[in-house]
């Protein structure tokens, strides 16, 4: 393929980064970051990352390049779910990122024990994690679409915060399951499949007998989760978005 | 693993700059990826630049664009084996030599085991030269390497000072490719030796399409899975397409006063060996 180098304007509000754009195969870059690629090279990409992200759990990229070149079905039928619903409508129109920038750290902290914002903050804390180090989608060729998968990566740490999973392993596998059975997205099914993989035999028993079976019930029990307009509720309690959304309470 | 391809706004009007974040990104998995995107035979055409050479010991090499140091160990490696027989020969016609005779060509086989031989490996590139220099000390290379920081086009060398001159997939990278190819001329002996380990165009249709078919589809996905880095490896496919091909080149070549000028394709042209002679 040909390729052209050619200046795009930096978006307001952005880093001093300006991206190239770059022609290939006649297609051009639909998003900032957007890397158009050939059917071919989606295969490669996914069947890659697949081996990569199992050959070595700490290629949270591979995960990530995983979940948009194998979620060509299920992320039409997220954003279908989403424009359906009026506070999901709401998220696609004004496209809300959670991002530290964003987010007023220092209100969310003082917040009373128990409410979202709250809990959320000491999550990020305790776990030593920052909302800042989400992949940006690439290899999605829908601007929409990318947005959805962004937006799922973002509020994947709120669903640690409202089931109760910290991120080790054994956590990560149960949100999981629970984002396979929400999402349908190939990359959470399979995530869900092998991560239990690498735990010993004590946490595996412990997944099968109550986290597995209490993280799909939860999950075919509740809402959709990327319809609820997180950013609006840091003031609401755990507990009651959580009956809200129909997520039991983690064992 | 890489954040996106961040490319700054002087690039656009720089390439240099652009060349440059792109081994600054590509450094530490150079060579991992080299051995995934050819599946080990860049080794082999590496081989075949050093044999052809066939360097004597005594000689000194500028290796340009030598970064992490394939050239350079692989020439140490060469003139070593052949001033091991060098001596093992002299041993052989000498048989009535005294056993102090036999241990004092030892001893001097220890302390000269290059044989005076030596190579300055010149890259632009601070983290290529890094990689280089670490590669060098795991595998215990120590005599008779130096690495130098400069660039291809304005070397930091006089005039007439090396024997043979190499730059083996680095002058594809080079902005102007004619003042890198002067800056060789001048910094050679008369007598002296160009060489030119690159890639090149593939004339036969069928297997020219099965290699764009590789490179365009394949390249950059391995770059993505291996390296995190996607576009480093889309440019340095598209570089390979936009390099002039062999008897442009060999044009290229003697316009700067080299003789002799010839090439020798591997693979069916992906990859060529110029070479020439300043005489």
């Amino acid at each position: 393929g040909r390729a052209g180098l050619s200046r795009a304007e930096p978006r307001a509000g952005e880093q001093e980064e300006v991206e190239v754009e770059v022609e290939v195969d006649g297609s051009f870059q639909l998003y900032p970051g957007h890397i158009p690629t050939s059917p071919l090279q989606k295969v490669l990409l996914a069947a890659g990352s697949a081996c990569m992200a199992l050959c070595d759990p700490y290629r949270h990229d591979m995960v990530a390049v995983l979940g948009e070149t194998t979620g060509c079905l299920a992320l039409p039928s997220l954003r279908d779910k989403m424009k359906n619903h009026p506070e999901g409508y709401r998220i696609l129109q004004e496209r809300p990122r959670i991002r530290l920038s964003t987010l007023d750290m220092a209100r969310l902290r003082a917040l009373p024990d128990g409410a979202l914002g709250r809990e959320y903050v000491r999550f990020l804390e305790d776990n030593k994690v920052s909302p800042d180090t989400r992949m940006p989608a690439k290899f999605v060729d829908d601007e929409e679409l990318a947005y959805v998968i962004q937006r799922y990566r973002e509020v994947h740490d709120l669903m640690h915060t409202l089931l109760g999973m910290p991120t080790n392993m054994l956590g990560e596998v149960v949100v999981k399951w629970f984002e396979a059975v929400q999402t349908g997205l190939p990359m959470c099914i399979l995530g869900a499949a092998f991560g239990p993989v690498r735990l010993n035999a004590r946490k595996l028993q412990v997944l099968a007998t109550e986290l597995v079976p209490w993280a799909v019930r939860s999950g075919r029990n509740a809402n959709c989760v990327l319809n609820v307009y997180y950013e609006q509720r840091w003031e609401q309690s755990v507990e009651s978005l959580r009956e809200e959304i129909g997520i039991f309470p983690p064992p | 693993p890489q954040d996106h391809f961040k490319v700054n706004c002087i690039s656009f009007s720089c390439p240099f700059f652009a060349v440059y974040q792109v081994f600054e990104n590509v450094a530490e998995k150079y060579d991992v990826m080299n051995d995934s995107m050819t599946l080990g035979i860049h080794r082999v055409w590496k081989d075949i630049l050093v044999h052809k050479m066939n360097p004597s010991p005594g000689t000194l090499l500028l290796d340009v664009a030598g970064g992490t140091g394939d050239i350079a160990f692989r020439f140490i490696n060469y003139v070593r084996s052949v001033r091991e027989r060098q001596l093992q020969q002299k041993l052989r016609h000498h048989q009535n030599l005294s056993w102090q005779e036999i241990s004092k060509s030892y001893e001097e086989e220890k302390r000269n085991p290059l044989g005076d031989s030596q190579v300055v490996v010149c890259d632009i590139n601070r983290e290529m030269l890094k990689v280089g220099k670490q590669r060098a000390q795991h595998l215990g290379y120590c005599e008779g390497l130096s690495w130098v920081r400069g660039n291809a086009e304005e070397l930091p060398f006089d005039d007439d000072k090396f024997d043979v001159y190499t730059i083996a997939f680095g002058i594809r990278n080079v902005t102007r490719i004619d003042l890198a190819l002067e800056e060789a001329y001048r910094v050679l002996k008369p007598g002296g030796r160009f060489l030119c380990l690159e890639f090149s165009h593939v004339s036969n249709p069928l297997l020219s399409r099965l290699y764009d078919l590789y490179s365009f589809q394949v390249i950059p996905v391995l770059g993505e899975v291996i390296a995190g880095d996607w576009k480093s490896y889309q440019y340095l496919v598209e570089s390979i397409r936009r390099f002039p091909p062999q008897d442009e080149l060999k044009a290229m070549i003697e316009d700067v006063g080299f003789l002799k000028v010839d090439y020798q394709n591997l693979n069916w042209g992906i990859v060529a060996i110029h070479s020439g002679f300043k005489l």
